[in-house]
């Protein structure tokens, strides 16, 4: 298969890579830019292990095709914290142990970021409703829930 | 031993919450899972498997794969010697068919090749020729006869004549006189129950990354639950000696049993040895489903008898567990665990492992105790709602408690199910008021915990802080934990301890994280490892002193003087004694090695609501509140942590997780699509009460909680679905279709 | 395998029909990735057409909305007019996988990728919505339900694609509501579901209604005589009892893993009594 060259930009610097054209959006993070914060869990859109913004949208990247993202902005976890400064959300899923094996992490992570851009003031329903594509099997998500009302309270100056 | 024992003591560090050791890792994308490992030249590897549930391979031929450009490697069952022991061939066979493909999904060949694409091509170029025999998936099936026959020549010699040559074990469990007891009861109820395997779902697929040398060494990364016990068996696999093969746990996304044997780890072994390079296999959803370990499927008959004033006088269970293709000993745990709460005079446990056409069980959180506790809790429901008795009245009255004779042997120390029974009954969630369709459910859980093989290293730096090694791949936040313990002993802050997971060469042998082990036997270990540097640093101080070592003690970080001749001192502290070592005798370093006993069984007790839309045979869970005794919660969190997360399995399992056979015996739901595991939008909050009967067993009082949290919730929402509904239900998972079923509704 | 950012309508319509092996066109991309994966297609191209002219753009036209084929869910769900409108294609549209995925599926995609279990359809047919096909002999006009030819197939031509749906002007006192069966709250297939669409007249009765199921057919069907039931009442129960058993009689389900046969009948009648009884209410009804 003959390979396609992508520019693109992730995390705010700008990001090459070549790609054959079946190749998903993590496949290229993971191993042609060595990003292996996003997880394959399914590969199939049904875990959320893989969560990335594409320009601003909350997408899986497993379902993404790397060929797409030709000058596209892309967010990782690896984006999240403002250099040595972590985001609120991370902290707060340390403070409250909102995770245990950690692997579902940065896409709930993620997904919860981009929840709180569109809604600073989820009630408790819009938090699990929003990260039902996000599978946890380690803490039954209390944690989690209680984790981002933290960080949103915390954002929101409460 | 009376070092070991449980001594009453005010806590400082102990019972606090601090951040875990591996969170900024793991909250900013840094922490390294299985896939993410790579090496210099890797090749990619991928697994063939069986389309067929049961086959005879009557060849393999890989010679078009092999000749495709960047292949190189193709490895099937005959690139193994066949192991002499059983357990060993058993799980090697399961790795890579022999002979017969044993299930759907089973592993017929594996190729290494430059890159995925060219490994996905170079897997449809083998050509694999099967002679397709007869299966059977389904437990009771199996045992019929005329069933076909998985494997042949597997039976014990302990299984009655006439059997399936599918049953392969049996084993009974108990005391007393049942008959004798039924005929006490005012009333005996007897019911079957079938539950369906589920899959623990971890969220990382396996993963291994392996190189093996030609010289014969070997290196292996994997995400694994217990890295020593993949040594031993690789080792064994490949014939090379255990110092030669050094394995490195990554971190692990998720385990929960599923992860303490080997599926592809061998065979990355095996191809990277023939191919010269470095080989990375890892799993596909798709695969782990198909190919690892599920739970057993079972069929159970349970009888239980009660008198008119909630006195049960006898209870007998008939236990039949699959554990897919191999002989399993799942059984024995499920008869011993299925009475486990009660105090009885009249009880016993009937089980056999029955052979089908599925994967080779692996551990799943109280493996086997969930199914038989599940049928029993359902029984005594029922006879709680026959005979209009209070269900928490009824476990209280019977419940085991220290002296119990407990149904499958041993009598019970002090045990917190009375307490957590208690707790439960003193809780505004057992007398809220519930609305129309609801109801409310509740179940025991028990589950025995393990101690086992331990070793654990303990380095004092000059510097004054401490570095931990210790063997147990960490699923639940145990080196938090194990910190913490350090940090008890020693009297400095939690923040000086850094805990690491160190590969096979770097300690003796720690058995696997399972069995809710590690945060009591290496809590152990480590306690002991701390008191062994504390002894050496209280010799360095009666160096410097000039007095004698018994003249020294420990106390809150420092050596003091003790004893009226000691003479007068301050404090020295660790960091002190630390800074000096190199002038005082050297490095100094605690450590413990030991095959720990005495960890103390644990019991919960959940409290659930749900409401059922009878027009469609959802169900709602409204509310969820479990109790359990730790013993000591060492880490409160990460103990909360385990309640919740376990809960949320087993509600999944009570409610939708399966795995769903078609006719052809393929597995129609390997995926996160169709195997529905609970998402957020699914549940409540889950609330937790932890009671801390110590056990007597471990220093600190510590008892393993991470299983028995599993096993409650399957009863629970049963017995709560039954009651909204005015049915029975007798199979789980109680899908909507099957309510509807039950509720008369559909046909 | 040869991948095609297309930037025009012709030029797609033009290398989809030239292809002669297995063409796919990524809209989401949220089935074809899947397919991807499982080895289940190995296309020669993939044509994506997000990016022409309109795909992802929703107008005013007619009275009523024009709707980009490309216009992923979460898009849809933020624009408020349209919302308003057509609640019930909304909430079909949205129900469909997670907030990831709405983040990339369009109607388009689930309604070729011809999924009885479909979630946008049914609200799509009983909505009366027409497809505009662009192919290689330029455009044509063609009704949603007229779309799926059977599980996995449509009646569109070679080269053929969708570029948008226009919905149609709203009647005062009309509205619509999807509602679907799934074991979870959520990330699930459809086991059975129902759309109806209706209006309400000045005497508070349905003066007229659109019923489709999904689910419960090869293809999402429209059930004339569940809507017969409920035109001239204020759905009373009796007319109630006649859809939901006119819904029963459309339906010819089949057992597989996420339900039987009698479970899914069962439950599309009672979706579509519950689904009538929202757009009723939306449509400004008092029951």
């Amino acid at each position: 298969m003959k390979k396609l060259h992508i520019s693109t930009t992730v995390n705010g610097d700008p990001a090459e890579f070549v790609c054959t054209p079946d190749e998903s959006l993590l496949d290229a993070l993971r191993n042609r830019l060595g990003l292996t914060g996003a997880k394959e869990g399914c590969g199939t859109g049904d875990c959320g292990a893989c969560s990335v913004t594409v320009n601003g949208r909350l997408v899986c990247s497993c379902l993404v095709l790397a060929a797409e993202v030709e000058g596209a902005e892309i967010a990782t976890i690896e984006g999240m914290a403002d250099q040595d400064k972590l985001h609120p959300l991370q902290r707060a899923f340390i403070d409250h142990a909102a995770l245990q094996c950690g692997v579902c992490t940065p896409g709930i992570l993620v997904a919860a970021k981009s929840l709180l851009a569109k809604n600073p003031e989820p009630t408790d329903e819009e938090v699990r409703y929003w990260l039902a594509g996000n599978l946890c099997r380690c803490t039954g998500y209390d944690k989690i829930i209680r984790a981002v009302q933290s960080a949103a309270a915390e954002m929101r100056g409460a | 031993m009376a070092f070991d024992e449980y001594q009453k003591r005010e806590f400082k560090q102990v019972g606090t919450r601090p951040n875990r050791p591996d969170g900024v890792d793991k909250v900013t994308g840094r922490a390294m899972y299985g896939a993410d490992m790579t090496l210099p030249g890797m090749l990619v590897g991928r697994i063939l498997r069986s389309p067929h549930a049961h086959a005879k391979i009557k060849s393999i031929d890989a010679s078009a794969a092999l000749a495709l450009k960047g292949v190189k490697a193709v490895v099937t069952g005959a690139d193994f010697a066949r192991p002499e022991d059983d357990f060993l061939r058993d799980v090697q066979e399961n790795c890579m068919a022999r002979g017969k493909a044993l299930y759907d999904g089973h592993a017929v060949a594996a190729v290494a090749a430059i890159d995925a694409a060219t490994a996905k091509a170079a897997l449809k170029l083998i050509k694999v020729d099967y002679e397709i025999l007869p299966h059977v998936t389904d437990v009771d099936a199996a045992m019929k006869a005329g069933a076909p026959i998985v494997q042949d020549g597997r039976t014990l010699e302990n299984v009655p004549a006439g059997m399936s040559g599918n049953v392969t074990s049996h084993s009974e469990f108990g005391h007393g006189d049942p008959a004798a007891g039924f005929a006490k009861a005012d009333k005996v109820v007897e019911r079957s129950f079938k539950t369906a395997a589920t899959h623990q779902g971890y969220i990382e697929p396996h993963a291994a990354v392996a190189s093996v040398t030609t010289d014969g060494k070997g290196e292996l990364w994997c995400c694994t639950q217990g890295h020593f016990f993949v040594r031993t068996l690789c080792a064994g696999m490949l014939g090379m000696e255990a110092s030669q093969l050094r394995v490195t746990p990554s971190e692990i996304g998720g385990g929960f049993g599923g992860k303490t044997t080997v599926f592809i780890e061998p065979v990355a072994l095996m191809l990277s040895k023939k191919a010269g390079r470095p080989v990375k296999v890892v799993m596909t959803r798709d695969e782990v489903f198909r190919a690892t370990g599920p739970t057993v499927s079972t069929s159970i008959d349970v009888k239980i008898g009660m008198t008119k004033d909630g006195r049960i006088t006898a209870g007998e269970a008939y236990l039949r567990y699959s554990g897919g293709a191999f002989p399993c000993g799942t059984i024995d745990m499920g008869g011993q665990a299925a009475f486990a709460a009660y105090d009885l005079e009249h009880v016993r446990t009937y089980g056999w492992n029955v052979l089908t056409n599925r994967p080779k069980e692996a551990a799943y959180r109280a493996p086997g105790a969930p199914q038989a506790i599940y049928a029993v809790e359902s029984v005594v429901d029922e006879l709680c709602l026959a005979l209009k008795l209070d269900p928490l009245d009824v476990r209280l009255k019977n419940a085991a408690k220290k002296g119990t004779k407990s149904s499958y042997g041993p009598t019970f120390p002090d045990i917190g199910l009375v307490a957590t029974l208690e707790a439960a009954h003193k809780h505004p969630h057992y007398t809220a008021p519930l609305g129309p369709n609801q109801a409310r459910g509740l179940s025991c859980g028990f589950w025995f915990n393990f101690g086992g093989n331990t070793c654990v290293s303990l380095n004092v730096n000059t510097d004054g802080t401490v570095g931990i090694t210790e063997g147990n791949p960490d699923i639940g936040g145990s080196r938090a934990s194990v910190s913490l313990m350090a940090a008890e002993e020693l009297g400095i802050p939690y923040e000086q301890i850094r805990t690491i997971v160190a590969d096979t060469n770097s300690l003796g042998y720690n058995d696997v994280t399972d069995g809710s082990r590690v945060t009591f036997a290496v809590g152990l270990a480590t306690i002991k490892a701390a008191r062994d540097a504390v002894r050496k640093m209280c010799q360095r101080a009666a160096k410097i002193w000039d007095i004698d070592e018994e003249a020294v003690e420990w106390k809150d970080g420092a050596a003091v003087p003790a004893g009226p001749n000691a003479g007068k001192f301050p404090p020295m502290t660790l960091a002190e004694i630390a800074a000096d070592s190199f002038a005082t005798g050297g490095p100094i370093a605690g450590h413990h090695e030991v095959n720990v006993d005495g960890a103390g069984v644990s019991f919960g007790v959940h409290l659930v609501d749900v409401e059922v839309d009878k027009d469609t045979g959802a169900t709602k869970v409204l509310r969820y509140t479990i109790f359990q005794d730790a013993g000591k919660a060492v880490h409160p969190d990460y103990v909360e942590g385990q309640m919740q997360g376990g809960a949320v399995q087993g509600i999944g399992w009570a409610l939708n997780e399966e795995y769903i056979y078609g006719k052809d015996g393929r597995l129609q739901n390997a995926g996160f699509l169709d195997y529905r595991i609970p998402v957020a939008s699914d549940l409540p909050p889950i609330e937790t009460v932890i009671l801390e009967i110590p056990n007597p067993g471990h220093p600190y009082g510590v008892r393993g909680v991470g299983e028995t949290p599993i096993v409650p919730p399957l009863a629970a929402i049963s017995n709560a679905v039954s009651r909204a509904i005015g049915t029975r239900m007798c199979e789980l998972p109680m899908s909507p279709p099957r309510i509807l079923k039950a509720i008369g509704t559909t046909a | 395998m040869r991948y095609l950012a297309a930037q025009s309508v012709a030029e797609a319509a033009k290398a989809l029909a030239a292809e002669a092996g297995v063409t796919r066109i990524l809209s989401g991309g949220t089935d074809v990735l899947v397919q991807l994966k499982a080895g289940m297609v190995e296309p020669d191209l993939i044509v994506d057409v997000k990016k022409l002219p309109g795909m992802r753009e929703i107008r005013a036209e007619a009275g009523g909305f024009r709707v980009g084929a490309a216009v992923a869910g979460a898009e849809l769900g933020e624009h408020k007019a349209f919302c308003a409108a057509w609640p019930g294609v909304a909430e079909g549209f949205q129900l469909i996988g997670s907030t990831q995925v709405q983040g990339r599926a369009t109607m388009a995609g689930n309604l070729c990728n011809a999924s009885p279990a479909a979630d946008s359809v049914p609200a799509l047919v009983a909505g009366g919505v027409v497809a505009r096909i662009a192919g290689p002999d330029g455009e044509r006009d063609l009704a949603v339900v007229d779309i799926p030819a059977g599980p996995g197939r449509t009646n569109l031509k070679k080269g053929e694609f969708i570029t948008s749906f226009l919905f149609p002007a709203r009647a005062k006192g009309a509205s619509d509501a999807y509602l679907r069966f799934i074991p979870r709250t959520e990330m699930d297939i459809a086991v059975s579901s129902a759309a109806v669409n209706l209006t309400i007249g000045a005497d508070g009765k349905v003066s007229a209604a659109e019923v489709a199921l999904g689910a419960v057919a090869p293809t999402v069907v429209r059930v004339p005589e569940a809507a017969k039931a409920i035109i001239g009442t204020k759905l009373d129960d009796a007319a109630l009892a006649a859809m939901a058993k006119a819904c029963e009689a459309a339906c010819n389900p089949i057992d597989d893993k996420r339900g039987t046969i009698a479970f899914r009948t069962h439950t599309a009648g009672v979706l579509a009594c519950r689904a009538a009884h929202i757009a009723y209410e939306r449509a400004g009804g008092k029951a």
